[in-house]
């Protein structure tokens, strides 16, 4: 993240990191810039009051899969179908690890953990789905083990203006280590990783020998030689203004399918914030800007002498 | 339109004079109730009476048509005098159907009128209100004065020639019967044919036809037998000064907006629709551009949270529910009590616990607010004691929640944030400066916790101040860095920080006043919405030769520094609240002698100046 910053001009005190309650909550004690370390589940509602009085901050919301996808499941729905522009980073490892290893909503249903000793019962949730159905203007998916992917998504979650909501699979060696190591593997992910490029058709493979192709409405490999025609092949548009494109890319999982990483969607529509200034620009522009006197002693008054 | 040309020449019927006098008006939900109170309302306030308002509507948007849990009221108290309530019992009712009797019949004082709409006292009408028999046949009505008037029917035919659908001719019956008292008590028709002008400007055809309904009514209550003499009640002498009319939650959305105009900050108000607060939200929705932002916010919790982040960013920020919504906050409010950040939670209480009884009011929130959280966690509370003061506590809260870098709890209640009255606008040159401080970076380094020798605050830095960076939350803080700290020692050294604060405020807000003598037998003490019937009730036995004195608390934490000391001059000190005795409980704890006893109503209805003046006579 640091290394992100040091790509942009803003000076530091311009930044600002909120957080809930989780491992990943911890995360502003780590950098040097205005922080909040708030409450379980509630950071996305801290950083909304705070875009709504600032608009020159650049505000990062860091959260998990407990404190976003569970207990704030609803804040994190909300800000992102305002398109209020803020940064969200969903660090998600598949577990509590901060109370020490209870099954969380993104664990794989059979999951053993200290909460769910016979296997979760719990279907998991798909964090970038919830994205998508909120309408979320800017959604991708990185990892913590390929760290300039990692720094290339967030530099242009943060070039992006409104909601970005980000997903970063990411290990917890304590409990529940390994965790994606079927997908993100050194051994495995050249076959079972596609990285999106805007334009370019989804290869993956090795030897980049390996497409997507849509029948119907579901995805399936087929080989890919460099050259060949694209047109039956699926290209990725991350601009598509239709959300249905994207949506097909979230049910992309292991171990049917490649799991795909990058920007799913980027598309531009004015933001919560923007709405809520130009509201009180264009107010003070027809009624000018109010004053004490109009304010109390404007309505209906009567003289006693 | 033309204005009161139409009306006939007055009969000649005997104009009385009165001092006060109480109207209920009563009906269906869907009647119209609430509109015909408030056109009463403004025309009084028009007429320069002094006036108090008891708006009581049912939850539901609709009730079975007819039914008792469907009726809704409204009861207005407008006099020659100075009053403080809005009368304990009516001295007219107007009960637009069968049902709206039997609810109300109770809150109308023997000998007093009561209309009916006779045009719906059918068998059907009566058995949906649970009349086994006819009301206007037999006893029961026999010591009032009944006006039978076929309201429905005069309505249609007074609208006959108008080109509206049966529905709307029927809608139009409010304004029929508000015609009646308007005769009734000599009132100028002017303000409501006005309003109504406005107010349906894109239906001419609804606005004639109101209007018509509207003289209609008054012409007939001129000319009809049964009404022998009209009521002049003339304006009242009110303290110089100019006036409007203002409820309780328009006086705290406008206190608000004052107050961070005062401070040059913006108001940022988070909240979540629930009764009796949402008209906070409406009123406060249009001042954009006084620089005012509101957000309506998915739920409880993100309406706090908002607030929290507003005031990190260093504006005002502000959040309003009623009680259920305080369980939601609370975590929030410990958090902003942790982050020593300045925050304003208004709280208009209800009736509970639970969902309870939201349109009606209570004052059972106090002990919740003051301690409904994890840990130690003190907090200031102040409270609006009639709809008007809601102005001045707004303020007040703004200027305490900043000096002392503290969440401030601004306690209202449903019966203050419906009800209307005069308010006597201030001078603009007597509101307080409001002056917030925000440090920048200095030669030396920057403590986040760091506090102000007297307050006790600690800095509000805003983020975007170069060299101030730093980090806040909820884990337990080292003292001047604010880092994250488990040391036991530093732990009980801030929570003893934290609580100082709040009794330090005690130092920076008005001593405790005593109205009547300072000492003696009985003191009245009181807070919130029950100022109105214990003042009546105080006067009232002075009048009658019993001298009583009356204390109000408009702080509640802290409390004024002399009040221990105002509590010791009085033998006995009575404290009637809409609860089960909660400031009984508090005074008890923190003045150990004093020799305090309750009055306690749980009845989701405010007191009666009666029922106030009886516990006083029963202590003395």
């Amino acid at each position: 993240m640091q290394r992100t910053l040091s790509k942009f001009d803003l000076p530091k005190e311009k930044y600002v990191f909120v957080s809930g309650i989780g491992c990943s909550s911890r995360f502003p004690y780590y950098m040097n810039n205005y922080g909040f370390h708030s409450i379980h589940g509630r950071a996305p509602t801290i950083a909304t009051g705070l875009r709504c009085v600032n608009s020159d901050l650049s505000i990062w919301v860091i959260t998990g899969d407990g404190d976003g996808l569970s207990i704030g499941g609803n804040h994190l729905i909300h800000s992102m179908r305002r398109n209020i522009n803020f940064n969200i980073l969903l660090v998600n490892n598949r577990i509590y690890g901060l109370t020490k290893g209870q099954y969380s909503p993104t664990s794989p249903i059979g999951q053993v953990t200290k909460s769910s000793p016979l296997g979760s019962i719990d279907y998991p949730i798909n964090a970038l789905c919830i994205a998508i159905a909120s309408e979320a203007t800017f959604i991708a998916r990185t990892l913590d083990s390929i760290p300039a992917h990692m720094g290339s998504v967030f530099e242009r979650a943060m070039k992006h203006k409104g909601i970005s909501f980000v997903e970063i699979y990411q290990n917890c060696n304590i409990f529940n280590d390994k965790a994606f190591e079927p997908v993100t593997g050194r051994d495995n992910r050249d076959d079972r990783m596609v990285m999106l490029e805007h334009g370019k058709p989804l290869v993956f493979g090795k030897s980049k020998d390996k497409a997507i192709r849509l029948n119907g409405l579901k995805t399936e490999v087929v080989p890919y030689q460099e050259g060949m025609d694209a047109k039956d092949l699926l290209v990725h548009n991350e601009n598509d203004p239709e959300p249905n494109y994207a949506y097909i890319l979230t049910q992309m999982e292991h171990p049917e399918m490649p799991v795909p990483f990058g920007v799913f969607r980027n598309i531009t529509k004015p933001t919560y914030d923007e709405m809520l200034e130009s509201q009180v620009q264009d107010a003070i522009k027809k009624r000018g800007k109010g004053d004490l006197k109009e304010l109390i002693y404007g309505r209906d008054t009567w003289t006693v002498k | 339109m033309s204005g009161l040309t139409e009306i006939k020449t007055k009969t000649k019927k005997s104009v009385v004079a009165a001092s006060s006098i109480t109207i209920r008006f009563a009906g269906d939900s869907g009647d119209g109730m609430q509109l015909t109170g408030d056109q009463f309302t403004d025309t009084a306030a028009v007429m320069g009476n002094d006036f108090s308002t008891l708006p009581d509507f049912p939850a539901e948007i609709r009730a079975p048509a007819g039914t008792l849990p469907g009726v809704s009221s409204f009861q207005i108290q407008f006099s020659k005098d100075i009053i403080f309530t809005p009368g304990d019992l009516s001295d007219v009712l107007i009960a637009m159907n069968p049902a709206a009797l039997k609810v109300n019949l109770e809150n109308v004082k023997k000998g007093g009128l009561i209309f009916i709409n006779e045009t719906v006292f059918d068998e059907a009408h009566l058995k949906k209100a649970g009349w086994k028999q006819n009301p206007l046949e037999g006893g029961v009505l026999k010591d009032f004065q009944l006006i039978k008037v076929p309201l429905s029917a005069l309505t249609a035919n007074a609208l006959k020639d108008h080109p509206l659908k049966l529905s709307e001719v029927e809608r139009c019956k409010n304004f029929f019967a508000l015609g009646i008292v308007f005769w009734l008590y000599d009132r100028t028709l002017e303000h409501t044919v006005n309003w109504i002008q406005k107010r349906f400007a894109k239906r001419p055809e609804i606005v004639n036809a109101n209007i018509a309904a509207l003289k209609a009514g008054y012409n007939y209550a001129d000319i009809t037998e049964a009404l022998p003499v009209q009521f002049q009640v003339r304006e009242a002498k009110l303290e110089p000064g100019t006036y409007r009319k203002i409820t309780g939650n328009e006086a705290t959305a406008i206190g608000f907006v004052t107050a961070a105009h005062l401070a040059n900050k913006t108001l940022f108000y988070g909240s979540y629709p629930i009764t009796p607060a949402s008209s906070i939200l409406h009123e406060l929705a249009p001042y954009k551009n006084y620089g005012v932002k509101t957000f309506q916010a998915e739920d409880e919790i993100a309406a706090v949270g908002a607030a929290i982040g507003a005031s990190f960013g260093g504006q005002i920020g502000v959040t309003g529910t009623s009680g259920p919504g305080i369980c939601l906050k609370s975590e929030a409010i410990n958090l902003a009590i942790m982050a020593e950040l300045p925050l304003i939670v208004i709280d208009a209480q209800r009736g509970g616990p639970s969902t309870g009884m939201p349109t009606k009011t209570e004052q059972a929130d106090l002990l919740q607010v003051l301690f409904g959280r994890n840990g130690e966690s003190p907090i200031a509370v102040v409270a609006p004691k009639t709809p008007s003061d809601c102005f001045q506590m707004a303020v007040e809260a703004v200027r305490i929640a900043m000096k002392y870098m503290t969440p401030v709890i601004f306690l209202s209640e449903g019966n203050i944030a419906n009800a209307a009255e005069p308010w006597k606008l201030p001078e603009l040159e007597q509101l307080p400066k409001l002056e917030a401080k925000h440090p920048v970076a200095g030669k030396d380094p920057f403590y986040p916790y760091a506090r102000d020798q007297k307050t006790l605050a600690r800095p509000w830095a805003i983020p975007g101040t170069p060299g101030l960076e730093h980090r806040i939350g909820g884990l337990a803080k080292a003292d001047l860095t604010g880092n994250v700290s488990y040391d036991g020692e530093n732990n009980q050294k801030m929570v003893n920080y934290r609580a100082e604060k709040i009794r330090r405020i005690a130092d920076d807000i008005p001593e405790q006043e005593v109205l009547g003598p300072k000492s003696g037998k009985l003191l009245v003490l009181g807070w919130g919405g029950t100022f109105g019937p214990i003042f009546q009730a105080v006067a009232d036995l002075k009048a009658q030769g019993t001298q009583v004195s009356q204390a109000h608390l408009n702080y509640l934490n802290p409390f004024p520094k002399n009040l221990g000391n105002v509590l010791k001059q009085f033998e006995k000190v009575l404290i009637p609240e809409l609860n089960s005795g909660q400031l009984l409980m508090l005074i008890r704890n923190a003045f150990p002698g004093t020799n305090v006893m309750g009055l306690h109503k749980i009845q989701c209805q405010p007191f009666k100046v009666e029922e106030i003046t009886n516990k006083i006579r029963e202590l003395i």
